[in-house]
């Protein structure tokens, strides 16, 4: 728990689209330098979150409640040419799919230049020498060669290198990644997120891993937030989330995930599975997990459960395990 | 005897940059009622390896040998048999079906092109595998589109079923979709191995995967293979640096913040490295690795790699 | 086994490929609803011609040079044989439209044939097919249907399968070009895994994947076959036992400063029809292209 204001603090964020509301009241808040994943499966709103923090939503979604504090300001009562300055400049945004991110026609150097010459008003020569510290930054091999390659002379790993250079170029304060990985392979997987988390500490920023894979949220996250169907499910501190996740919907996650256990076999038995689809949460009038939950309580169909900070820090939108977690709670006397 | 033999088969493309090795000089078997794991990262050729080993992509040079028969031979004509026994699903749920036909036409097409019963029993055969898959009778008039990733995927494995085969190559065949979903087809996979007694060559680049899924485990890089074993003796032993980096490389909240295991970048398969194709990424190369290309060789029963220093691997990745 | 409800994902739109949405997709474009009343209502002109004017069109019925209006018999008045040009614009709609659709309908058939042949097979088959379009397309079109129309007798038929081989090399590119990027998609390969045959794949599952544009294109060919087929006439090389609006205006030419009518009245029925026929492309472009109408 931090005790000072957070850098980042969303709360009550809920996005509508005229087909839905993919986003509901939901909330998370990072503080400087920490690491916070905010993990779902697609169609949980994750990505959407990440634009909106950005406001870089697409013309159709309204913020229909909520709000966005960075650093001590509203950003959604920001007029559109201030928030310009602070995209790049103090937050700044990689995605997953690095191939398309870059435009094709012009060299990577002359890229991330660009973004330096916009926000840093450097002159060409200053901004090409910085480009080559960033290539170098980010590990690229050969940086003086590479600045004048093409995006398409770029291995995916490279490609994703440049990505970020090109975000970390003004140091921002506050890193969104989305998916940053999931289209590399596993080693190069490994040398991205070892590369981020690099930069996290030496520049001092904070991190948004938005990822849909646990193990990366326990090898690199302080803090996780797990969404879905748009709503936090559960909130808590990296380690003890995995340890012990309390919303059947984490849970299942773990149980359905081969890596996390290596034990497991096909032919010692079945994967625990969590069945149906994120696409049962439509219309759900009580809590969007139900149809998919083997806990639930004919209460759960009523309303969308609250969220509760069952201990300091570690929050959960389920009544049915939150129960048992209050009653074990008074037992040992905490 | 196996019920695939593949002995070293090459697919090779030619491309304005060079000839580009996809497969150079594989080797494996496939059991009866084996499930076989091959395991690697993107461009190290596995896909290909198993779009030859169906002949949708031609072979180079080197026999695939089917129930007794070389495949690679065949003419292009006489591969109909051979369809009805060897069958694919694919990675990309969305891409593997096409969205101007019913599933039901997806799925009755199969049996009519290889005439088998006729209208009555088509039907009858397809309601019996959509059901078996999980999906409704009402699926079948509905067209891809209407369907999630999940689903969709259900649909691929119907249709790789529904013909009977003896052999099923599944490529990534959970990788585009969602965690809680992947564990829903992995299970279904299992069982339809388990109910139609059907050998897998399951292509993967998630070593976790292939580790639940696999009796055996082929490890890929650059057109070769460069260790296979047992999933476990894979696991706890691995042999080739390659295979210990692609355990490490697995997210672990246990190795919290640990550098990454491997450096660099996979080498262009048009233009591959002298010697051994890792050594330039290899933490333990030597002088004789960019020197001499190592032949696969079996260290301990079952358990072979392609490895000068193979020997001086025996710590556990976990230590 | 669960089984799993049939609710498509959620929030993740995915654009409907339907012919049901892109049916009202069209109908949406006010544009398009007027062009396709207009063209109905010129094919039911068409079709009734006999019975509307029953005596051959290019009898001499009247006294020459007639103005419009002036005498309720010609509505549109008399040319300077003393021809109906009423009757000669409700016949010459029907060489139009019959020459405009026949020449399309043939030209798209060569056209998808060579085009899918040369995308799906590639290769040397690819080199050659290519080569023949390329020769097709770098000949002037026009002086090639002239000479082609002067080689052959100048009849509907000759015409039309002269329009139909200057036309069917852009359907040919067309359709190559869909089948090369469609022939490498999943359920291509999932159908040769299948061992289904050639012919199957290329007409049961790729054609009707790559219909949309050739629709599109196809309307468009039938207003240049038109206009093709009007400029023939126009110089002459039309058949001269049949009106058509192109002869119309040849024949009209030389009155241009006194009886500009006989120019103006099927020079307008050619323009609002080729102008039908564009607009209709345009539409059904919008409506079968799932990626621009979903943006909305």
């Amino acid at each position: 728990m931090t005790t000072a204001a957070p850098l980042l603090d969303v709360a009550g964020l809920t996005i509508q689209f005229p087909t839905g509301t993919p986003v509901i009241d939901f909330g998370f808040a990072v503080a400087e330098g920490e690491t916070v994943a905010v993990v779902g499966e697609s169609g949980s709103g994750k990505s959407l979150t990440a634009l909106a923090i950005m406001r870089l939503l697409p013309r159709s979604a309204k913020i229909a409640a909520g709000r966005i504090r960075f650093a001590g300001r509203d950003l959604l009562a920001l007029p559109e040419p201030e928030m310009r300055r602070v995209r790049g400049r103090e937050i700044a945004m990689i995605f997953q799919e690095p191939m398309t991110s870059l435009n094709p026609v012009l060299t990577v150097g002359r890229q991330i230049a660009e973004v330096l010459r916009l926000h840093e008003g450097l002159s060409a020569e200053a901004a090409r020498t910085r480009s080559i510290e960033l290539l170098d930054l980010v590990r690229v091999a050969d940086p003086h060669r590479r600045v004048d390659d093409y995006p398409h002379r770029l291995s995916g790993g490279m490609r994703q290198r440049v990505m970020i250079a090109m975000a970390v170029a003004c140091r921002p304060h506050l890193l969104i990644a989305d998916e940053p990985t999931t289209a590399l392979d596993v080693t190069i997987q490994a040398q991205v997120l070892d590369l981020l988390d690099r930069l996290r500490r030496d520049l001092g920023m904070a991190l948004v891993l938005i990822t849909h894979d646990l193990g990366i949220v326990g090898q690199w996250a302080d803090r996780v937030v797990v969404m879905y169907a748009g709503r936090r499910a559960e909130e808590a501190e990296a380690g003890i989330l995995l340890d012990d996740p309390l919303h059947p919907y984490t849970r299942g996650l773990l149980a359905a995930s081969p890596r996390l256990d290596t034990s497991l076999h096909y032919t010692a038995g079945p994967l625990r599975e969590i069945p149906g689809s994120i696409a049962s949460a439509i219309a759900q009038p009580g809590c969007p997990f139900v149809p998919r939950c083997p806990l639930a309580l004919p209460s759960c169909r009523l309303k969308p459960p609250p969220l509760e900070e069952v201990r300091p820090g570690r929050f959960v939108a389920c009544p049915v395990t939150t129960a048992g977690e209050r009653a074990d709670a008074v037992a040992v006397g905490r | 005897m196996p019920l695939l033999s593949v002995a070293d088969l090459h697919t090779h493309f030619p491309t304005p940059q060079g000839t580009l090795r996809a497969v150079d000089g594989v080797s494996l078997t496939v059991a009866k009622g084996e499930s076989v794991g091959l395991v690697g990262e993107s461009g190290c050729g596995k896909s290909t390896l198993g779009k030859t080993v169906l002949r949708l992509v031609p072979p180079t040079s080197g026999e695939i040998v089917f129930a007794g028969e070389d495949i690679a031979r065949l003419p292009a004509e006489s591969l109909k048999p051979y369809r009805r026994r060897a069958q694919m699903i694919f990675q990309d749920p969305f891409g593997s079906l096409n969205p101007r036909h019913t599933i039901e036409s997806i799925l009755t097409a199969p049996l009519y092109v290889h005439g088998i019963g006729d209208r009555a029993e088509r039907q009858k055969r397809v309601a019996a595998i959509i059901e078996r898959v999980g999906l409704p009778l009402s699926a079948l008039s509905r067209y891809p589109h209407e369907f999630s990733g999940g689903q969709r995927q259900r649909i691929g494995i119907a249709r790789a079923l529904i013909l009977g085969p003896d052999l099923v190559i599944c490529d990534e065949p959970v990788s585009a979709l969602d965690l809680s979903i992947q564990a829903q087809i992995l299970n279904l996979l299992v069982e339809m191995k388990r109910e139609f007694n059907l050998s897998y060559l399951f292509i993967s680049h998630d070593l976790s995967v292939i580790r639940y899924f696999a009796d055996r485990v082929l490890v890929m890089y650059l057109g070769r293979i460069v260790e296979s074993g047992t999933g476990a003796d894979l696991w706890a032993r691995p042999l080739h640096p390659y295979t210990r980096a692609l355990i490490q490389a697995i997210p672990d909240p246990s190795r919290r913040r640990q550098a990454a295991p491997l450096g660099g970048d996979i080498a262009s398969p048009q233009d591959l490295p002298r010697g051994c194709r890792f050594h330039p990424r290899c933490p333990i190369a030597t002088a004789v690795c960019a020197e001499r290309d190592p032949a696969l060789e079996t260290h301990a029963p079952g358990h072979q790699t392609a490895c000068h220093h193979a020997g001086q691997l025996t710590r556990p990745p976990e230590a | 086994m669960a089984i799993v409800e049939l609710a498509p994902e959620a929030p993740v739109v995915a654009p409907a490929v339907g012919t049901w949405r892109a049916l009202r997709a069209f109908l949406r474009n006010p544009a398009a609803v007027i062009a396709t009343l207009f063209l109905l209502l010129v094919t039911l002109i068409a079709i009734a011609a006999p019975l509307i004017y029953p005596e051959d069109p290019l009898s001499m019925v009247a006294r020459p040079f007639l103005w419009p209006g002036q005498n309720p018999k010609f509505p549109l008045g008399s040319d300077s044989l003393g021809r109906d040009v009423a009757a000669g614009l409700v016949w010459g709609a029907r060489i139009s439209l019959v020459i405009g659709i026949a020449a399309m309908a043939l030209g798209v058939t060569i056209g998808i044939v060579v085009g899918a042949t040369a995308g799906y097979f590639g290769g040397r088959i690819d080199d050659a097919l290519v080569r023949l379009i390329e020769i097709f397309q770098t000949t002037p079109s026009f002086l090639m249907l002239v000479v082609l129309v002067a080689i052959a007798e100048p009849r509907v038929e000759s015409i039309t399968v002269a329009i139909a081989l200057v036309t069917w090399p852009t359907i040919a590119r067309l359709v190559r070009a869909e089948f090369r990027s469609l022939r490498e998609k999943d359920f291509v390969t999932a159908a040769r895994g299948l061992g289904y045959g050639h012919a199957r794949i290329i007409f049961i599952e790729i054609l009707p994947n790559a219909l949309p544009p050739i629709i599109v294109t196809s309307s468009v060919i039938v207003a240049s076959a038109i206009l093709m087929e009007s400029a023939l006439s126009f110089m002459g090389l039309g058949d001269p036992n049949r009106i058509s609006w192109g002869s119309m205006i040849g024949a009209g030419r030389e009155m241009l400063r006194t009886a500009w009518y006989l120019t103006l009245i099927p020079g307008i029925a050619i323009v609002l029809t080729v102008l039908a026929l564009n607009l209709i492309g345009d539409a059904l472009n919008d409506a079968l292209n799932p990626r621009l109408s979903a943006e909305r």
